[in-house]
């Protein structure tokens, strides 16, 4: 009885475990028995989706248009007239931004047409020699932050432009820089919404799961024929891609304010807007910022499945080098990626932590002395190029813009390391590999699909209860219903093994080493860098070393899968115990206890809430990765979204695939979710 | 109800101005040509692409992936497709003809072969004797098993959207499963990764493979099955006894979007004339994989080396009015 009230959980816990076990003990594995398998009532769903998709994309409303082009009047229906209209700006844009940097015709296109640009061939936007590019990003870096940011900035350009990624990168980042401040600008607007109104947080909070966990290839045709391909496709998909976190972080900082100053800003008589602007959405600037660093993480994590649709730029050489296994060129533009990434987010949080000196009384020349030492940068760099264009008079004008390919490489140098790699650990890990494939990984999927679904759903559901509610369970019982009710719950299983054994690996890793890292801060700094570069390094890149390590094999799957899923756990990790605040570590240390004790009793409890919501996004990015592990070769739920690409079925058959992942996802959410709520609440810190 | 009367305007003017010229002018706008992600389709690619310019066309090249290009070509955003191969998409190629958009425009003098094989270095150490006859397989399959084939050997097909069920099939038709597995790869760069990995620890590997292709260089040996013959696959209508059967020399074809025939009639005979043989696609591939140029270098260069293959498509039978 003293168990009992001391620690309810607990016992509910071993009762649940129990009956769990006594159903999978009970239960016959037998395909006419109910118990053990639901039949598949919704097995028609993907063709209806398919059929609804498809009367929606071709035949809903059609309108006449004339083609000039061929001279005729064709039928289009308005629903993808009016995607297209979308795509045809953010292409406008994306091209614009895209011919400051490379020159080219597509924006004095937009204004005329092909046959202007043919008939005056010298109608042609000269591009920026990469050497007034690279000066104006040293400026701006030493404008917003100074000499470390310029230096950073120095460094990232001149890299891109010596290794020949000059080309690709600018490619890549004119659509970056439209994709990221879209997706900032609607993660806020999305995220006030969400503060204001309570159900609209309810609302968003499935549909921003769904939109993080429908993996990109279940709704890749869809979005090619709705936005077409090409770089607005891609824009298009990473801003859906790429918004959620910033909604998130916006309604979570706007949360985390204190009335106290919500008061102080209604005493001192703002308005709605003001106190929007001058008083909320400055104090949860931090997480809020966050936000934007996760914006442009997630931007430039894109990039490569961006290529698929019609991203131009670094994604699709990597793709090709990756192709014909030139994994030393891989890591090269992976590393022109991660520099990107690096400063762009350094620039943006340079730019938003900048104050206003309000009082300054400063001359014409020194409130305008960057423009014009920009100016000066423009004016040489292109006097050089000129300068160049008689130097390299046979070949490439290295002063201008140096083409793709031609610069230094040191593809050989990181062949070399891979190679290193395999021949000094191949032999220890295939026995790790053996053992953990035959003894751990293969038993435990045996017995994933060995579990009886009544079994299954009162696991879940019974721990939904315990941690959640009973309106949780309800709701995690609804998803479960629906991949149960699917052809693809033995896949669905196969799916959960391998994101439930990364996931663990992830969280505890990611706990430990955040732990560790946030006591110093040095060590936070380094470690959050290391996830900026984990989270933005392609993962496509050490998929093959996995690969050729751990073979074809769920091992290489959940490698893969740990070294991106752990990112979230550790970051939120050193971010909420960054957030304790010293007041708290003083009054402990004055209480006498031990750093350890600290850490136990007062750093995790406090931060918890904060780190459950990295484990919420652990679990996302495992079953996201896990999906991806399709392209290394994988039986479940992944391979048959791979596969309905070709399938006449195939927008269908994505879709419920993909919302099978989603609700895997969304299932594990409203456990951990409500959990983190409810320990938020005991912990008065809501 | 300004900017109606506006478009009604320049409607007209647009009528005027096409019934002015003849149809046989290709339109100004930008020909489309998909890039993917190996060596051979992105040269060809700039050739065609090349071929075109030198006809004055506007040419974008579009990065897409490829099982996903055919769809976009049947809506319209790629002009046109010019690597399909037989036994990889035939698959995606039929099913966006079937929803209507895409077109065949014609078939490469190129056959390709796409089949089950091994490394030659596999044969060179006698890990199974015999090969290339399939029958060989019966008694070497220790040497191709992994952790998690259950000590059976391993067959690494590619991905299953390529052709389905036909090596598990085969497997079984041959009376080889219970000695051997069929595993599919999730990618070809996941089928390279694994003949590097397999070549540097020495140990047995079959891999799906084709030819032309960069492996060709290091050499490979396709294993000989019983001939194909028509029917002999499930999906043809045959049955466990005759699944055995190998792969057929498959076809190398081009597709279209179906406005390209009408907006470029002069590119679009261009591009239905063409027709590469394996040697001049496996030179194009050659000129990035072992001379390491970039593909467009790769593709001036062919374009130069190859006036006489190309330029007889690109010149009109109606004399050069346009």
């Amino acid at each position: 009885m003293d168990l009992l009230t001391k620690h309810p959980k607990a016992v509910q816990f071993f009762v649940l475990l129990a009956v769990f076990f006594l159903l999978c003990l009970l239960i016959s594995p037998s395909d006419s028995n109910v118990l053990w398998r639901f039949p598949p009532l919704l097995k028609q769903l993907p063709f209806i989706i398919n059929d609804s998709v498809r009367y929606l994309m071709f035949d809903w409303m059609p309108v006449q248009v004339y083609d000039p082009i061929i001279d005729d009047f064709e039928e289009k229906p308005l629903f993808r007239e009016f995607t297209r209209s979308i795509s045809s700006i953010f292409l406008l844009v994306i091209n614009f931004v895209r011919e400051i940097f490379l020159g080219g015709v597509k924006t004095v296109v937009a204004f005329t047409d092909w046959d202007f640009i043919n008939e005056n061939p010298w109608v042609r936007w000269p591009a920026l020699p990469w050497t007034v590019i690279a000066g104006w990003a040293i400026i701006l870096g030493y404008k917003l932050q100074g000499k470390g940011l310029a230096i950073l900035a120095g460094i990232c350009t001149i890299y891109l432009a010596v290794f020949g990624q000059w080309k690709p990168s600018m490619e890549t980042l004119s659509f970056v820089l439209i994709a990221a401040p879209v997706s900032v600008l609607l993660g806020l607007i999305f995220g006030i919404w969400a503060f204001k109104s309570k159900a609209v947080e309810i609302a968003l909070n499935p549909l921003l799961n769904v939109a993080q966990t429908m993996p990109h290839y279940s709704y890749l045709v869809p979005v090619i024929v709705l936005f077409g391909v090409g770089d607005h496709a891609a824009a298009i998909a990473t801003i859906v891609f790429a918004s959620p976190p910033m909604v998130r972080l916006t309604l979570l900082g706007l949360k985390k304010v204190p009335a106290d100053i919500v008061d102080s800003g209604l005493m001192s008589g703002c308005n709605a807007f003001q106190m929007m602007f001058r008083v909320l959405i400055p104090t949860a600037r931090r997480d809020i910022l966050i936000g934007v660093n996760q914006v442009v993480m997630q931007c430039l994590a894109m990039t490569v499945i961006a290529s698929f649709i019609g991203a131009q730029g670094l994604g699709s050489n990597l793709m090709i080098a990756l192709n014909s296994l030139r994994v030393g060129t891989g890591i090269e533009i992976g590393v022109c990626i991660v520099l990107i990434a690096v400063l762009l987010d350094k620039m943006s949080l340079a730019w938003a932590n900048k104050q206003t000196d309000y009082f300054a009384d400063l001359t014409f020349f020194q409130r305008n002395r960057f423009a014009l030492v920009a100016l000066v940068v423009f004016v040489l760099g292109s006097i050089l190029a000129y300068i160049g264009s008689f130097i390299f008079r046979d070949s490439y004008n290295y002063l201008y813009i140096v083409p793709h390919n031609k610069g230094i490489t040191t593809a050989p140098f990181w062949q070399l390391t891979v190679d290193w790699i395999w021949d000094t650990f191949f032999y220890a890990l295939k026995a790790f590999n053996e053992f953990l494939i035959t003894k751990i990984l293969e038993p435990m999927k045996s017995m994933y699909l060995a579990m009886p679904v009544a079994a299954t759903f009162v696991l879940m559901m019974g721990a939904g209860y315990i941690l959640a509610g009973v309106r949780q369970a309800l709701i995690i019982g609804g998803f479960l219903l629906f991949i149960a009710l699917s052809e693809y719950w033995d896949r669905a299983l196969i799916t959960a093994y391998i994101a439930s054994f990364a996931v663990i690996v992830s969280a505890v890793f990611g706990i430990v080493v955040g732990s560790i890292c946030a006591q110093n801060n040095t060590a936070s700094k380094v470690i959050l860098l290391i996830c900026d570069f984990l989270q933005t390094f392609p993962s496509f890149i050490y998929l093959i070393p996995v690969i050729m390590l751990f073979g074809i094999t769920d091992t290489s799957v959940i490698i893969a899968t740990v070294v991106y899923a752990s990112v979230p756990a550790t970051r939120y990790t050193v971010e909420g115990l960054r957030s304790v605040p010293q007041v708290m570590h003083d009054a402990g240390s004055m209480l006498g206890v031990s750093r350890w004790q600290r850490w136990i009793s007062i750093e995790l409890p406090l931060a918890f809430p904060h780190i459950m919501l990295g484990i919420n996004q652990t679990v996302i990015f495992a079953l996201f990765m896990v999906i991806i592990g399709a392209f290394i070769g994988t039986t479940d739920l992944g391979q048959l979204i791979l596969k309905a690409i070709s399938d006449p079925q195939g927008t269908g058959i994505g879709l419920t695939l993909g919302l099978c992942v989603a609700f895997m996802g969304l299932a594990v959410d409203q456990i951990i979710r409500t959990w983190a709520d409810n320990r938020k609440k005991a912990l008065d810190l809501a | 109800m300004r900017k109606k009367s506006m478009t009604a305007i320049l409607l007209a003017v647009s009528f005027v101005l096409f019934s002015g010229t003849t149809m046989a002018a290709d339109s100004s706008e930008p020909i489309k040509i998909p890039i993917k992600n190996w060596s051979s389709q992105i040269v060809m690619a700039h050739v065609i692409g090349g071929m075109f310019e030198s006809m004055g066309n506007n040419v974008e090249y579009v990065p897409v992936d490829n099982q996903a290009s055919f769809e976009a070509v049947r809506t319209g955003d790629l002009t046109l497709v010019h690597e399909v191969w037989q036994s990889t998409m035939q698959n995606a190629f039929y099913s966006a003809m079937e929803k209507g958009g895409l077109i065949d425009a014609g078939t490469h003098a190129a056959e390709t072969l796409e089949e089950m094989g091994v490394p030659n270095w596999v044969i060179e150490k006698g890990l199974c004797p015999g090969l290339p006859s399939w029958e060989a397989l019966k008694d070497c399959h220790e040497n191709f098993a992994t952790p998690d084939s259950g000590g059976k050997g391993r067959w690494l097909e590619g991905p299953q959207s390529w052709h389905g069920d036909v090596m598990p099939n085969r497997v079984k038709g041959l009376g080889l499963d219970d000695k051997w597995v069929v595993k599919f790869a999730g990618a070809a760069d996941a089928l390279w990764a694994e003949l590097k990995a397999a070549e540097k620890e020495g140990r047995g590997t079959i891999i799906f493979n084709w030819t032309p292709n960069f492996t060709d260089a290091a050499g490979f040996t396709f294993i000989e099955f019983p001939p194909y013959y028509d029917g002999c696959r499930i999906a043809d209508g045959g049955d466990l006894s005759s699944t055995g059967c190998g792969s057929p020399t498959g076809w190398l074809k081009k597709g279209a979007n179906y406005r390209f025939p009408r907006s470029h009639p002069q590119a679009y005979t261009a591009f239905s004339k063409l027709s590469f043989t394996t040697p001049q696609i496996g030179s194009m591939a050659a000129l990035v994989d072992v001379d390491g140029m970039t593909h467009q270098d790769a593709a001036v260069k062919w374009l130069a080396d190859n006036e006489d293959v190309w330029k007889p498509w690109t010149e009109s039978i109606l004399g050069d009015t346009n």
